[in-house]
C-alpha cells in the first residue's frame, strides 16, 4: 500500500527574536507525514514540537523552506489549508463556562457546519469521546481528561483531512489517555484521517506509524518506532538482587563506564549498554552472586537515550545530613481527613496519610487530581476546610516562622526571581533562611558544583532552559539543608535525561535522611518511591510501597503488572463505584 | 534579631534589583514623571494669557480709544479682530476665534463728557465658567484704572473707598507658585503607588510569592523589606522634583528642609502601605495596574490639587480625611509659601501615619489570608 504525504516540511527554519538575539527554533527541518497514518513528534520540551505545529496549520511563516499541507503550499493559500486541517493546541480554547454541548455548537458555528449535518455528527463524537452523559456539564467542571476529549471532538466538528495535535495527552490521567489513543486510532482506520501528533511521553512513540524524534529544533531521525529500537537489541537488560535495594542497585551500575541508561522500571534496574553485550556487574557488587541480569527487549527509549545522552558525566551529589530532632522511622508527616474546598468544588477530599523520616514518598495523579493542593495545605499555604496536617510536629498554617526553615518547597512552576541571575537566586533564598555570610558563601558554592551550574553563575535566570531552571529551583530549596524536602512535579516538561539525573538527586537526598516528598504524573517514577498514594479527582485511592500497590492487581491476565495498569485498574474500580480500594 | 534584619535586608536588595533589573519598570520610574513634571511646570497654569479678543468700537474719540489700548496692550489680551457691527459678534464668539468681544457705544464720550456713566459691553464666551469669570476679573480691574486716571486728571475727586490688595505669600499670585509644590505630592504618589502596587502581583503572578512564604520570613518582615524600595524610590524621585521646583521652576522654599522630608517619609509611608494593599488583593499584575489607578484618579481629584476642597460637597470632603496627599499638600504648600515648620504642621503628620499603619498592617494580614 502506497501512501501520499499529507504533510511535507522541506529544509524549514523558523527563528525567533526574544531579548535581541536571535534563537533558531527550526533549523533545516526535513519531515514527510504520510496520509491516513499517525506520525509522532516526539522530543523532549523546547524541541520545536509546538512551532511546527504552528507552522502546518499556516498560524506562523517560516523563516526560510516549504510546507506542503495535503498538497497546498501553506505560505501560498493558509486559508485553504486551515479549512481542511484540525488544530488542537496544548491548551485548547474551550469556554468554561459554556456546558459540553454549547461548545460544540460554538465550534460548529465557528468552523460553519450545515445544520442538518449537525445532530448526526454530535451523537457521533458524543458516543466516540464517552461524554454523552455529560452534554449538559460546563466545561470547566469537567476532569483534565474528559477536557481534551471534549477539545478533540470541537477539532473534530466538521471532519478534518489532517489532524494536528499538540501534546493532546500531557498530564493526562492514563485511563484516559489510553482512551484518547483509542479515539485516534480508530479516526484513523475508521474515517482515513492523517494524524500528525507530538508527545513528551516517550512510550506513546510505539503507539504511532511513524516516529520523528526531534531535539533542540533538529530531526535526529524519522522512521518507524521499531526502526529505533531494533539497532538497541542486545544492549537492553533487566538487572535484579535480593539483597540490595533497587536504587542503590541502580545509582551503582548507572556509574559503570560501559552503561549508557540505568533506570528503576518496576521492581528491577533496566540497564542500557554501549554495545551488544552484558554490563560488567563485578566491580560495583564485588561478591553479589544472587544478582540476576537478564536481556530484554529495547523500547524507543533507550534508543532515545542512546541518541541523546553525550558523553559528560553526571556529578554524583553530596548531601550532608540534616539536623536530626527525629529518629528513622519517626512519622515526620501526617495528613488525616484533610479536606479542601473551593466553592462547591472540592480539590481534596478526605485525604490522610503519613510519611517517615528518610522516605521518599510520591503523590501520584494525573493533573487536577489534588496533589498541588494538597502540597499547598501541608507547607502552609493554604488553610485545609477541615482536617488536620501536620509537618514535623507542627501545622505549619499556624506554626511560627522558625518551623519553616525545616522544609525546603520546589513549586510545580518555575518560581524563582528571572531578572535576577543564578547566584543572586541563590544568594537571596540562603538569606531568606537565615544563613550567615560565610555559610552563604559556602552553600552558593556547594549549590553550583552540586547542581552543575558553575557557568551559569551570572545568567540570567530566567534565560536558562527548563531542565536547568528545574535544577537552580531544586538548588534553591536546599539551600538552608531542610530535613523535608516537598518537591512538586519537579519532572513536568524536561526531558527524560534531565528527568534521570533529578531521580538520582532525589534518592541521593533520601540516603542522606532527608524525608522527600514528590508528586509526579509520570507513572514509571512512581518506582522509585519508597511509599506513594495514588489520587484521583481529590480522593485518595490507595497507599503502599510500589510492589504492594502492583501486587494487588496481579491476576491470571496481568502476572507483571505496571504502575499504569494498577492506575488505570484503580481508577475503573472507583467508577464502577466499588468505593475505595481496600 | 540579627538574622531578621539580615532578611529584610537580602528581601530589600532583591526588590530593587527586581525594579531596576526590569526595563519596563525602568522606563516607568523616569519617562513619566519628567513628562508630568514638564507638562504640569509648563502647561497647567490659572493664569490666562492671550485671550483672543475683538472690539466693536462704535465711539472712535481718544477716551474709548485710551480703553481700547489698555486691553490690547495687556498681556492678558490678545487683539483678534475689529468690528464694525452687531452681526459679527456671534459668529466670532460660537467658531471660539475670541473669547470675549468689548463693545463701545456711539456715545460712550459724550456721556464721559457729559458726566454720566458711560457704560462698556462686554460679551463673554460663558461655555467654560471658570475662564469667563477671569476674563471678566481682567476687564475689571482695566475699567478700574482707566476711571481712577481719567478722575485724576479732571481733578475729580478720588472714589471714596478703594481696594488696596497686598497678596501674601505669593505677591504676583503667580498660578506656578502654587501647582510646581503640588507636583512633588503628586508624582511621588503615582510612582510610588505604581512600584508597590506591582511588587507583590508581579510575584503571585510568576508564583514565586509562595517560594518566599515557604521561608522562614514573618510577615512583619517582607512587610518592611517589600516598603524598603517603594520608600526609597519614592524619595529620590521626590527630592528630584523637590530640586527641580526649587532650582527650575524658581518657586521659593522658605521653610523647613526637615519638615518637609519628614512629611515626604510619613507619605511614602502611606502610599506604600496603599500600593501593598492594593498588590495584595490582586491577583495579576493588570489588576493591580487597574487597582492603582482606581486609587490614583480620586485620590488625585480630592486632594486640593487643583481645585479647592472646600468647594466639595461635604459628603465629599469627609473622603477626603482619608487621603494622604491631601496632608502632604499641606505640608508642601506650608514649607513652600508660607515658612511652616515642624510646630505648624504637626495635625498633618498624624493622619499620614495613621493611613500608613492602618494600610500597612492590612497588606500584612492579607500576605497570608488572601487565598489563591
Amino acid at each position: 500500500m502506497s501512501h501520499s504525504a499529507a504533510l511535507e516540511f522541506e529544509r524549514l527554519c523558523k527563528f525567533f527574536v526574544s531579548d535581541g538575539m536571535r534563537v533558531a527554533a527550526l533549523t533545516d527541518v526535513s519531515i514527510a507525514a504520510q496520509a491516513g497514518r499517525i506520525t509522532g513528534l516526539i522530543g523532549p520540551d523546547a524541541a520545536g514540537k509546538t512551532t511546527l505545529m504552528r507552522l502546518a496549520a499556516g498560524l506562523l511563516l517560516p523563516d526560510r523552506g516549504e510546507i506542503r499541507v495535503l498538497g497546498i503550499d501553506v505560505v501560498a493559500a493558509p486559508l485553504d489549508v486551515q479549512a481542511a486541517v484540525g488544530y488542537m493546541p496544548q491548551r485548547f480554547g474551550l469556554y468554561e463556562d459554556l456546558s459540553v454541548q454549547e461548545n460544540l455548537e460554538l465550534y460548529a458555528d465557528l468552523h460553519g457546519v450545515v445544520a442538518r449535518q449537525r445532530s448526526e455528527r454530535y451523537q457521533e463524537l458524543m458516543h466516540m469521546t464517552g461524554l454523552g452523559p455529560f452534554t449538559g456539564r460546563l466545561a470547566g467542571r469537567l476532569s483534565g481528561g474528559m477536557k481534551q476529549k471534549l477539545g478533540l471532538a470541537c477539532t473534530l466538528v466538521r471532519t478534518p483531512r489532517l489532524l494536528l495535535l499538540d501534546e493532546p495527552t500531557v498530564g493526562v490521567d492514563p485511563v484516559s489517555r489510553r482512551e484518547l489513543w483509542g479515539i485516534i486510532n480508530r479516526l484513523v482506520e475508521e474515517e482515513g484521517l492523517s494524524v500528525l501528533l507530538s508527545t513528551a511521553y516517550l512510550d506513546e512513540a510505539e503507539r504511532c506509524d511513524e516516529v520523528v524524534l526531534m531535539h533542540a529544533g533538529r530531526v535526529l531521525g524519522q522512521g518507524s518506532p521499531r526502526s529505533f529500537s531494533d539497532p538497541m537489541r542486545g544492549r537492553a537488560f533487566h538487572v535484579s538482587s535480593p539483597t540490595l535495594a533497587k536504587r542503590i542497585l541502580q545509582n551503582r551500575i548507572a556509574a559503570l563506564p560501559e552503561v549508557v541508561d540505568a533506570v528503576v522500571d518496576g521492581e528491577q534496574v533496566r540497564v542500557v549498554t554501549r554495545e551488544a553485550k552484558p554490563p560488567e556487574l563485578g566491580a560495583v557488587l564485588a561478591n553479589d552472586s544472587q544478582v540476576r541480569i537478564q536481556a530484554v527487549a529495547p523500547v524507543f527509549e533507550d534508543a532515545f537515550v542512546a541518541a541523546l545522552k553525550t558523553g559528560r558525566s553526571f556529578v554524583e551529589p553530596e548531601f550532608s545530613q540534616p539536623d536530626r530532632s527525629t529518629k528513622s522511622g519517626d512519622v515526620v508527616i501526617e495528613v488525616s481527613g484533610v479536606q479542601r474546598r473551593f466553592g462547591e468544588f472540592y480539590a481534596v477530599k478526605d485525604v490522610s496519610f503519613s510519611v517517615r523520616r528518610g522516605e521518599v514518598f510520591g503523590l501520584l495523579g494525573a493533573n487536577g487530581a489534588g496533589k498541588s493542593t494538597t502540597f499547598r495545605m501541608l507547607c502552609g499555604l493554604l488553610p485545609a476546610t477541615a482536617g488536620e496536617l501536620y509537618v514535623a510536629g507542627r501545622d505549619l498554617r499556624r506554626a511560627p516562622a522558625q518551623a519553616r526553615s525545616r522544609l525546603g518547597y520546589m513549586a510545580q512552576r518555575f518560581s524563582l526571581y528571572v531578572n535576577l541571575t543564578v547566584r543572586e537566586n541563590l544568594r537571596f533564598f540562603a538569606s531568606a533562611y537565615g544563613l550567615d555570610r560565610r555559610r552563604r558563601r559556602e552553600r552558593v558554592d556547594w549549590a553550583l558544583t552540586t547542581f552543575e551550574l558553575e557557568g551559569y553563575g551570572n545568567t540570567r535566570s530566567g534565560e536558562l532552559s527548563l531542565g536547568y531552571k528545574q535544577r537552580l529551583a531544586m538548588a534553591a530549596a536546599l539551600m538552608h539543608e531542610p530535613e523535608i524536602l516537598f518537591l512538586d512535579e519537579p519532572t513536568s516538561g524536561v526531558d527524560p535525561l534531565a528527568r534521570r539525573e533529578f531521580w538520582r538527586r532525589i534518592v541521593a537526598l533520601a540516603e542522606a535522611g532527608v524525608t522527600v516528598l514528590v508528586t509526579t504524573h509520570f507513572m514509571d517514577e512512581a518506582n522509585y518511591c519508597d511509599r506513594l498514594a495514588i489520587m484521583s479527582a481529590g480522593a485518595l485511592l490507595a497507599e503502599g510501597s510500589p510492589a504492594e500497590l502492583k501486587a494487588r492487581f496481579r491476576s491470571a491476565a496481568q502476572p507483571s503488572p505496571t504502575m499504569e495498569d494498577a492506575f488505570i485498574q484503580l481508577i475503573e474500580r472507583q467508577e464502577r463505584g466499588d468505593g475505595l480500594a481496600a | 534579631m540579627r538574622q531578621s534584619w539580615q532578611r529584610i535586608t537580602a528581601l530589600a536588595v532583591k526588590e530593587l534589583l527586581a525594579v531596576l533589573k526590569d526595563k519596563r519598570s525602568r522606563i516607568v520610574l523616569v519617562v513619566p514623571p519628567l513628562l508630568q513634571l514638564i507638562v504640569f511646570g509648563y502647561a497647567a497654569t490659572f493664569d490666562l494669557n492671550d485671550i483672543p479678543v475683538a472690539i466693536y468700537n462704535q465711539d472712535r474719540s481718544a477716551p474709548s480709544r485710551d480703553l481700547v489700548a489698555r486691553i490690547v496692550g495687556s498681556p492678558h489680551f490678545h487683539l483678534s479682530a475689529y468690528i464694525d457691527h452687531d452681526g459679527q459678534i456671534a459668529p466670532l464668539i460660537d467658531t471660539k476665534e475670541v473669547l470675549v468681544v468689548v463693545h463701545l457705544g456711539p456715545r460712550f464720550t459724550a456721556d464721559l463728557s457729559a458726566g454720566r456713566p458711560a457704560p462698556v459691553q462686554v460679551i463673554i464666551d460663558g461655555r467654560n465658567s471658570n475662564t469667563a469669570l477671569l476674563v471678566q476679573g481682567y476687564l475689571r480691574e482695566i475699567v478700574r484704572d482707566i476711571n481712577l486716571s481719567w478722575a485724576q486728571r479732571k481733578g475729580q475727586p478720588p472714589p471714596l473707598a478703594s481696594l488696596q490688595v497686598r497678596p501674601w505669600f505669593n505677591s504676583n499670585l503667580a498660578s506656578r507658585w502654587f501647582i510646581v509644590p503640588g507636583i512633588v505630592g503628586l508624582l511621588t504618589l503615582v510612582v510610588t503607588t505604581i512600584v508597590t502596587a506591582l511588587s507583590v502581583a508581579r510575584e503571585r503572578e510568576a508564583g514565586t510569592f509562595d517560594q518566599l512564604l515557604v521561608t522562614p520570613m514573618r510577615p512583619i518582615e517582607i512587610l518592611i523589606g517589600k516598603s524598603f524600595p517603594g520608600v526609597a524610590i519614592g524619595a529620590i524621585e521626590g527630592s528630584f522634583i523637590l530640586v527641580m521646583a526649587t532650582y527650575w521652576f524658581e518657586v521659593p522654599l522658605r521653610g523647613s528642609v526637615g519638615a518637609l522630608y519628614l512629611g515626604l517619609f510619613l507619605f511614602l509611608l502611606s502610599a506604600v502601605g496603599i500600593g501593598l494593599t492594593i498588590s495584595s488583593l490582586a491577583v495579576t499584575q493588570q489588576q493591580a495596574m487597574l487597582g492603582a489607578f482606581l486609587f490614583l484618579v480620586p485620590a488625585v481629584i480630592l486632594s486640593g490639587f487643583a481645585t479647592p476642597i472646600a468647594n466639595m460637597p461635604d459628603t465629599v470632603q469627609l473622603l477626603t480625611y482619608v487621603n494622604p496627599l491631601r496632608y502632604f499638600l499641606i505640608i508642601l504648600r506650608g514649607v513652600f509659601l508660607e515658612g511652616s515648620s515642624y510646630s505648624d504642621l504637626y495635625e498633618y503628620y498624624w493622619p499620614m501615619a495613621l493611613v500608613g499603619l492602618t494600610t500597612l498592617s492590612f497588606a500584612g494580614w492579607l500576605f497570608r489570608h488572601r487565598l489563591s
